[in-house]
């Protein structure tokens, strides 16, 4: 790592950002805080038979502090501070004393924590009161059933003399989910082994999907999971081949991300074991490097010449979808997406998570995932071709409310990365590109990734899974809804507050009270 | 103010509707009688009738009933834009009883047209050409609204309670062998003329009781097909939907039931496999058009009345023969006003339509192309 050179004999000019507090007369002195930190955090010292804490090293994941018997340890953002100024923030002054310390590009985890409008936040939903009776989902049925993928402009039927109803249509090929609540793109290579597999038994057990990522699917899960997951290809191509595209339940061609829009991703090769080199049929120890574009993409032509492979591939019983970041124009490119044969659009939000991503690209790059939804849904109705494809919305889904507002505003269902990945331990340290994560999921030391275990983490997920969905239930009850399709683009079902006239205007609702 | 906004009035109601299925027209003594035994479902904000069967002197010419509100700039927008797309062939003010207890009466003409195509327009059918021009009337023209615009039918409808609307428009001196009609009681805004039931395109048309909370998802559906939904008022998607499934898809009414209330999941897995893969089709592709909330319908057409309620039955909806008279009403006390003795009534489950069709050739048969003005 460049600027690794420079910190054996330059003087770090860094404040720590954490402060541990250690209550000795709690601490017993079991190491348990040394064993748990990756980043060397906590020491023994024999001799004094103390614990110390190196607190540069803090990244604040908290793993020491849950896991401490005793509860000795508090682990806290550092109070000093440097002189107050709006410009030059504690933030902004230690990136860029990190940047004359390293030379480097700054690099961080996870998603967006800027303070920009998050719009669930504004957003409020409607209830039945008098006139329309609101729905009990534990005594009357409540259905989130959800099909994704093309649907035809009509069907065709005929009445048969037998009473019989034919119908000479196609269908297209749907994958149903029976929660509107998928896991978002998390490959393997950039979490554990055990993370992954944590993601497709919960997927499985719950009806769901999971999705791959670019990293491949691991063989040994193909037959068991293969049925719940979205593989993808992505601009590195690791580990697509047939077999891989046609275990699955669709296709994804992953365009960009939210998190960072418009470049690539790179997975050194100390992180490239056996499995993953398997995994993603490369060099075991080779760096894994997807290009920023796909190179056989440069127009939306070419999306569709990859699009109709992958079909041809997969004997047209596959939906595609076609991820992308949510960035200005997405309405116009959603649009042509579909007309180059995407079955599904994945949008994913400026607050959308990584394992890795240079910090001003993810910081300042794309649009909320809210106007995204909003304005693609309205473009795609504008010409006809709404019920052409299904909307995947992802990035900053935080709770099931978020998720309702996502489908009201014309969504069809959502991608869930770093609530999943909280489900599952996380918390969102920032520290994924470090590969030491305590938590086990963004790693691969096997030290740490055992940490993971997966009947636990996914039980975990279904958990989360079962809650969201029992949430959403009650809300559609409320509203009078008892099938999510009657909430999908249902705008009526939402009021802005304390947004401005164009906001409304993009997110096509009314203002509280109007 | 740039954003659109769309206004839904929510309503509760009573329905009823009478057919006599040999096509013999009756006149609306019974039915007028049977809505007003319902007063108490309606608070005197909205009262309408569709009658089939109405103008056989015309029967071969789209009747267009149009309400005109404030001065005479709509009316004359509206007969140049008439004139300019179609012949019409007759044109009068609605009579009306100036007695009768209906607050603010709008101006209502009725125009009797056959649509005069050019260039691109000749492309489309008569139907569909009348859609568009019913669309740019509502949507562009203001203060101009289209009550009914069906062949050999109308719709007469208005603030006041159903009987009041019915003496407005001296509803006695009409004939029609399928009448509806419906008692309104709107829970927001006032009520007013445009937003009473029944709702019309063409020749079809919709009372409705309940409150549809999958509105903005069925009226964002429909747009993609160019309707609009003007009439600020969440029962004109069911008319809407009813026009693009029936007429311009062509699906049977048994499909349509199952499109706007469909099974529960659980119980579509329970049927056997080719009813199963149909229903899951119909749930998958007319998602959008699943009308959810509390409802009970009463759609007909010529030929056709049919009685529909929500998929758990949030509404009431009964049905009563007597000879060759059908009868669907929100009560049963109110068929049994008009005819004391039934060979059978009942009520039917939530999402199974009543579908009441004539009996063979009956003289309200659907009139498909126009005779050319001579």
């Amino acid at each position: 790592m460049e600027g690794e050179e420079e910190k054996k004999w330059m003087k770090s000019y860094l404040l720590p950002e954490f402060i541990i507090e250690r209550n000795e007369d709690r601490c017993i002195k079991c190491k348990v805080c040394e064993r748990q930190c990756a980043f060397e955090t906590h020491r023994y010292d024999e001799e004094l038979d103390r614990m110390f804490s190196n607190e540069e090293s803090c990244v604040g994941c908290q793993r020491c502090a849950v896991f401490c018997p005793t509860n000795a340890l508090t682990v806290k953002p550092n109070q000093s501070a440097y002189r107050p100024n709006y410009s030059w923030t504690g933030e902004r002054i230690s990136d860029l004393t990190k940047q004359a310390e390293t030379g480097a590009v700054l690099l961080t985890g996870s998603g967006n924590d800027r303070p920009y409008p998050i719009y669930w936040e504004h957003l409020l939903l409607n209830a039945s009161q008098v006139t329309n009776p609101s729905i009990d989902p534990l005594r009357e049925p409540m259905e989130l059933r959800t099909f994704l993928g093309r649907k035809p402009d009509m069907l065709e039927a005929e009445l048969m003399d037998d009473g019989e109803v034919r119908i000479s249509t196609e269908m297209p090929p749907n994958v149903m989910v029976k929660t509107p609540i998928l896991f978002s793109a998390l490959s393997y290579g950039a979490i554990s082994y055990q993370a992954f597999k944590s993601l497709a038994m919960a997927a499985s057990e719950y009806g769901t999907l999971f999705n791959t990522g670019e990293g491949g699917l691991p063989k040994d899960l193909r037959k068991e999971y293969g049925k719940n997951a979205i593989v993808q290809c992505a601009s590195g191509r690791f580990g697509v081949d047939l077999e891989y595209l046609n275990c699955s339940a669709a296709v994804e061609i992953k365009i960009g991300q939210g998190a960072k829009p418009g470049i690539g991703g790179h997975l050194p090769g100390e992180k490239v074991s056996c499995l993953i080199a398997e995994t993603r049929m490369i060099p075991a120890g080779t760096d894994a490097l997807s290009p920023a574009p796909q190179h056989d993409i440069y127009s939306i032509e070419d999306l569709s010449a990859l699009i109709y492979a992958l079909k041809e591939a997969t004997n047209y019983e596959k939906p595609v979808s076609v991820k992308i970041a949510a960035v200005h124009n997405s309405a116009a490119i959603a649009s042509g997406m579909v007309r180059a044969g995407a079955d599904i659009i994945a949008l994913d939000g400026l607050r959308g998570g990584t394992g890795a991503a240079p910090k001003m690209i993810r910081d300042n790059v794309g649009i909320p995932i809210e106007l995204a939804i909003s304005s693609v849904d309205e473009r795609l109705r504008e010409e006809g071709i709404r019920n052409r494809c299904s909307i995947l919305a992802a990035g900053g889904m935080r709770c099931s409310a978020d998720v309702v507002k996502a489908i009201a505003l014309g969504a069809d269902a959502v991608y869930i990365g770093t609530a999943a990945l909280i489900a599952m331990g996380c918390t969102l340290c920032q520290k994924c590109y470090t590969g030491k994560c305590n938590w086990g999921i963004c790693t691969q030391d096997p030290y740490l990734a055992k940490r993971i275990n997966p009947d636990i983490a996914s039980r975990r997920l279904t958990n989360l899974l079962r809650a969201w969905s029992m949430e959403i239930k009650e809300m559609l009850g409320g509203m009078g809804i008892n099938a999510i399709e009657s909430l999908r683009g249902n705008r009526d079902h939402l009021r802005g507050v304390g947004l401005q006239e164009w906001e409304l205007e993009v997110l096509g609702v009314k203002g509280a009270g109007e | 103010m740039r954003r659109k906004m769309y206004e839904k009035e929510i309503s509760a109601c009573s329905i009823f509707g009478a057919m006599n299925i040999e096509g013999e027209r009756f006149t609306g003594e019974g039915v007028i009688k049977a809505i007003a035994n319902m007063h108490l479902r309606g608070n005197g904000l909205g009262g309408g009738f569709a009658i089939y069967g109405l103008y056989p002197e015309y029967e071969y010419y789209y009747a267009l009933h149009i309400m005109f509100r404030g001065n005479e700039g709509a009316k004359k927008e509206t007969d140049a834009l008439l004139n300019r797309s179609f012949d019409v062939v007759h044109d009068e003010e609605m009579p009306s009883g100036e007695r009768a207890n209906v607050p603010d009466p709008p101006l209502v003409w009725r125009y009797f047209v056959a649509p005069d195509k050019k260039g691109k327009d000749k492309l489309l059918s008569d139907d569909d050409y009348v859609v568009q021009k019913v669309m740019d009337i509502n949507l562009r023209i203001e203060n101009a609204h289209v009550f009914s615009s069906g062949k050999n039918m109308g719709v007469f409808k208005g603030v006041g309670y159903p009987e009041d609307v019915a003496e407005y428009f001296q509803l006695d001196s009409y004939r029609g062998h399928i009448w509806t009609a419906h008692g309104r009681f709107p829970t927001n805004t006032q009520g007013w003329w445009g937003g009473a039931h029944p709702f019309c395109i063409l020749d079809w048309t919709v009372a409705h009781n309940g409150e549809i909370s999958s509105y903005g998802t069925n009226r964002r559906y429909l747009e993609m097909f160019g309707y609009h939904c003007t009439l600020n008022t969440d029962s004109e998607v069911i008319a809407y939907a009813v026009d693009l499934l029936m007429r311009r898809q062509n699906l049977p009414m048994d499909v349509v039931a199952k499109i706007f209330a469909p099974p529960v999941w659980e119980a579509i897995e329970r049927e056997e496999e080719s009813k199963k893969i149909l229903l899951a089709m119909l749930r998958r592709v007319y998602a959008p058009l699943l009308i959810n909330g509390p409802f009970a319908v009463i759609i007909a057409h010529h030929g056709e009345m049919i009685g529909l309620t929500d998929r758990i039955r949030l509404r009431p909806l009964t049905a009563g023969v007597r000879g060759k008279m059908t009868y669907l009403s929100s009560e049963e006390a109110a068929i049994r006003l008009v005819s004391k003795k039934l060979d059978r009534a009942w009520t039917p489950n939530g999402g199974e339509p009543i579908v009441v069709s004539l009996d063979g050739g009956g003289r309200g048969e659907k009139v498909d192309e126009v005779i050319p003005f001579a």
